[in-house]
């Protein structure tokens, strides 16, 4: 197991190596720092030496990935490839474009990140598998019919939608929470609710139907008709047989999110005013903060790279029969 | 010529797109699998008739896909030989068609079928501020207001007679054609044909169609936005938007899916290896992020190459373009993964070694064999996307990397009109227009999809 477990991390390394040639050659190859700060200094009336003092500023005055003038090992070391990007793998993302540091900034909001994140994805994975399964046990009858309608419509719904008109009712009409805003401690619950209330809503539709389908495909199996034949009733043959059973192909799709629950959520946590990774994220994107845009890529790729992992150690606990080596 | 036709890259996409739907549907039509699955689809009502409100917003959608430059008056003194001078604006047909919608502006918001401004402006002959009337919205009225229910009521009327008069008579034209009688047609109840679902899910479209043309001609349907545009206008602008990144964007990832997917499954070899690789490091990326990345990096591009692009319009389009090929590098992967599962099953099944025996080329195989029975799950693939690219697009477009702002579309709708609720009284029209659209969209889509799915899944006709 142990040696599996390190097998796989040495996998993760050629493709945390390809992500980040990936976007150093978005970033820095495809548009060279010139063209980022004559954006970002305004097209028409930009001089070079503003160019030159933007590029300094941010060291990407060097260059791109072998130093001529330098000695040594400096002359690949003292470049904008190693300076920006191999770096990250030391946790070292540099500043931001306020000057700063990121991985700072990244350990400051991971908490309310996942203060949304968390009790959204727990509560909603309870209330999918559970109407799943209620639809499963009234599978054929009209009331399965009617959910299964009611899951498509729920998920031909904007994500924008739920998150506006939540606020809207819930806020501006009924004024049982407020509209946006957080603060620290337990005080942050009633900002909470709210959008997690609306996450879980958001993502009902899709994952019920997704549960459904899983569950449709067990109850179809020997095993099943041998439950029912021995005269267990419907209820403990889906909830001990089926569910058990159905658990390998839930994890394949719910494990590898659990990493990526720190990166947060973009929608959510700007509508509400959060001040987790997900905001940050968006502001850096609209402020046009390639040094941030760029960290998040690489933290996202490395989260859903451990998700995989668990997702493979999770299977030996779901089913003993699974061995990794 | 009055008109210069102009050609955007994404019509011409479009228009080859259509070209190949038809002419795989009547390839499809010789072959019996593909009939009989395609048969599966038409016998379900459900399918049926939401492929007839998805043909409705293909049919905007197309008529909004015919580009023209109307050309400018002649200079008066100006010699009768000089050449003809067209306007910079590109409009399309259904520009044409809405003229009226289009130019019919307000000064900024109004609510649906209102006769007044909704703020409150100083007048000239009163002393308080009071609100305007509008200067196209129920102008027909005059000064007496008294009879604006009465108006609406009678024009929505006429609207359904007129939507009805057009129902019938196409119902008794096609009847007329088959032979039908137009009762049997229409009878509720068993023993239903390909048709009849269509026939009636066109009643509520044409009625629709009917109240919007007869109210629209004096009102504002839906309101009219901040700067006091249409808001039915441009809600059926945002439905070409929505149709060409749903479809535009899966033609670009097809090929790239299709061919990686099936070299890493029958190659194998250090082939499988390098194609895994690549599709594992893509999708190890959070998708909104990667999107986000390659849409600054090509803004940047487009700002620092001003000089490609004739018209605003033909700029617009080519981000529109890159965003859908953005979206398509970024979503091939998912396909590619089951492409190579089902390859690897395929290539140990007793055809392909056969095949294999008698020395038909790696490539032969590949193409002869193996694709035609992977087709199955392109198609699924295809359709089931189509809905989550509609409703990604308005996400995008709220994140700020979606389409140029000045295209209109779902996401820029809704991101224009999403602060408006905060005033008092909320303006809730246009957000409105824009998800209703947008869900009647992605609802047909997804029950469309839904059909195509059970009817080719050999898993799910069991």
């Amino acid at each position: 197991m142990l040696a599996y477990i390190i097998r796989r991390l040495l996998y993760a390394i050629p493709i945390l190596v390809g992500v980040n040639l990936l976007t150093f050659g978005l970033f820095f190859v495809v548009n060279t720092p010139d063209d980022m700060a004559r954006m970002q200094l305004g097209v028409k009336r930009v001089t070079p030496e503003a160019i030159e003092k933007w590029k300094a500023e941010r060291g990407y005055d060097k260059p791109l990935v072998w130093n001529a003038k330098a000695q040594s090992t400096a002359a690949f070391t003292d470049t904008i490839f190693f300076s920006k990007s191999v770096r990250m793998f030391a946790g070292d993302f540099g500043r931001a474009d306020d000057g700063r540091d990121i991985a700072r900034e990244i350990g400051t909001r991971m908490g309310p990140s996942l203060a949304i994140a968390v009790p959204t994805f727990i509560l909603g994975l309870f209330v999918a598998i559970s109407f799943a399964l209620l639809l499963v046990f009234f599978r054929a009858t009209p009331l399965d019919f009617a959910g299964v309608v009611l899951c498509v419509a729920m998920m031909s719904i904007s994500g924008l939608f739920y998150i506006i008109g939540g606020q809207w009712l819930v806020s501006k009409v009924w004024h049982l929470a407020p509209i946006s805003g957080y603060s620290g401690g337990l005080d942050a619950a009633k900002f909470l609710i709210l959008p997690v209330i609306i996450g879980v809503i958001g993502g009902i539709g899709a994952s019920t139907r997704w549960y459904r389908t899983i569950f449709l495909e067990e109850i179809t199996r020997d095993y099943v008709r041998t439950a029912r034949a021995k005269g267990l009733p419907e209820r403990v043959v889906l909830f001990r047989h089926v569910l058990r059973n159905a658990m390998i192909p839930i994890l394949t799709g719910v494990v590898v999110v659990i990493p990526t629950l720190f990166m947060g959520s973009l929608l959510t946590e700007s509508f509400f005013g959060i001040p987790g990774l997900g905001s940050y994220t968006i502001d850096a994107i609209n402020a046009q903060d390639f040094a941030v845009v760029r960290s998040m890529v690489f933290i996202g790729s490395a989260l859903y790279i451990v998700g995989l992992l668990l997702t493979d150690i999770s299977y030996t606990l779901a089913d003993p029969r699974v061995r990794l080596q | 010529m009055s008109f210069q036709v102009v050609v955007l890259w994404s019509d011409a996409l479009l228009f080859v797109l259509i070209a190949a739907i038809i002419g795989l549907m009547l390839w499809a039509r010789r072959q019996d699998a593909l009939r009989a699955a395609w048969g599966r689809v038409a016998r379900d009502g459900m399918a049926m008739s939401a492929a007839t409100v998805l043909a409705a917003f293909v049919v905007v959608g197309l008529l909004d896909s015919l580009h023209y430059r109307a050309r400018l008056e002649a200079q008066p003194g100006a010699p009768a030989a000089a050449t003809a001078r067209y306007a910079v604006e590109v409009h399309s047909v259904l520009d044409a068609l809405l003229a009226d919608l289009r130019q019919r502006s307000e000064k900024t918001y109004s609510a649906p079928l209102a006769t007044h401004l909704y703020s409150k402006e100083a007048l000239a002959d009163s002393a308080q501020r009071e609100f305007p009337r509008l200067k196209h919205g129920g102008a027909h009225l005059g000064a007496d207001l008294s009879g604006h229910e009465f108006d609406i009521a009678v024009r929505v009327s006429r609207g359904c007679a007129g939507g009805m008069a057009i129902w019938l008579l196409l119902v008794a034209a096609w009847c007329r054609l088959r032979g039908v009688e137009v009762i049997e047609m229409l009878k509720v109840g068993a023993g239903g044909t390909a048709i009849r679902p269509v026939v009636l899910t066109l009643l509520p479209i044409l009625l629709l169609l009917g109240i919007a043309i007869s109210l629209g001609g004096g009102y504002h349907v839906f309101g009219t936005d901040k700067v006091g545009q249409d808001v039915l206008y441009l809600s059926l602008k945002s439905i070409r938007t929505g149709l060409l990144i749903g479809t535009l964007t899966t033609l670009v990832m097809l090929p790239l899916a299709v061919l990686l997917g099936i070299l890493a499954g029958y190659v194998g070899g250090w082939v499988d290896d390098v194609i895994q690789y690549l599709y594992t490091t893509l999708s190890s990326i959070p998708g909104v992020l990667l999107i986000a990345a390659a849409v600054l990096m090509m803004q940047v591009i487009i700002d620092t190459h001003p000089d490609w692009f004739a018209t605003s319009a033909e700029r617009a389009d080519a981000r529109l373009l890159a965003l859908c090929l953005i979206l398509g590098m970024t979503s091939w992967t998912g396909v590619a993964r089951l492409l190579r599962g089902e390859t690897l099953k395929l290539r140990e099944l007793e055809f392909v070694q056969a095949a294999q025996a008698f020395g038909v080329g790696r490539f032969a195989i590949m193409r002869r064999h193996i694709l035609p029975n992977l087709m199955h799950i392109v198609l699924i693939a295809l359709v089931m996307d189509f809905s989550g690219l509609v409703l990604a697009e308005a996400v995008l477009s709220y994140v700020g990397v979606g389409v140029d702002p000045s295209t209109i579309s779902f996401g820029t709708m809704i991101n224009t009109a999403r602060m408006e609720l905060a005033r008092e009284p909320m303006v809730w029209w246009s957000l409105a227009a824009a998800f209703s659209f947008m869900f009647a969209l992605v609802l047909a889509a997804n029950l469309f999809a839904d059909a195509v799915r059970d009817a080719f899944d050999p898993r799910s006709s069991a």
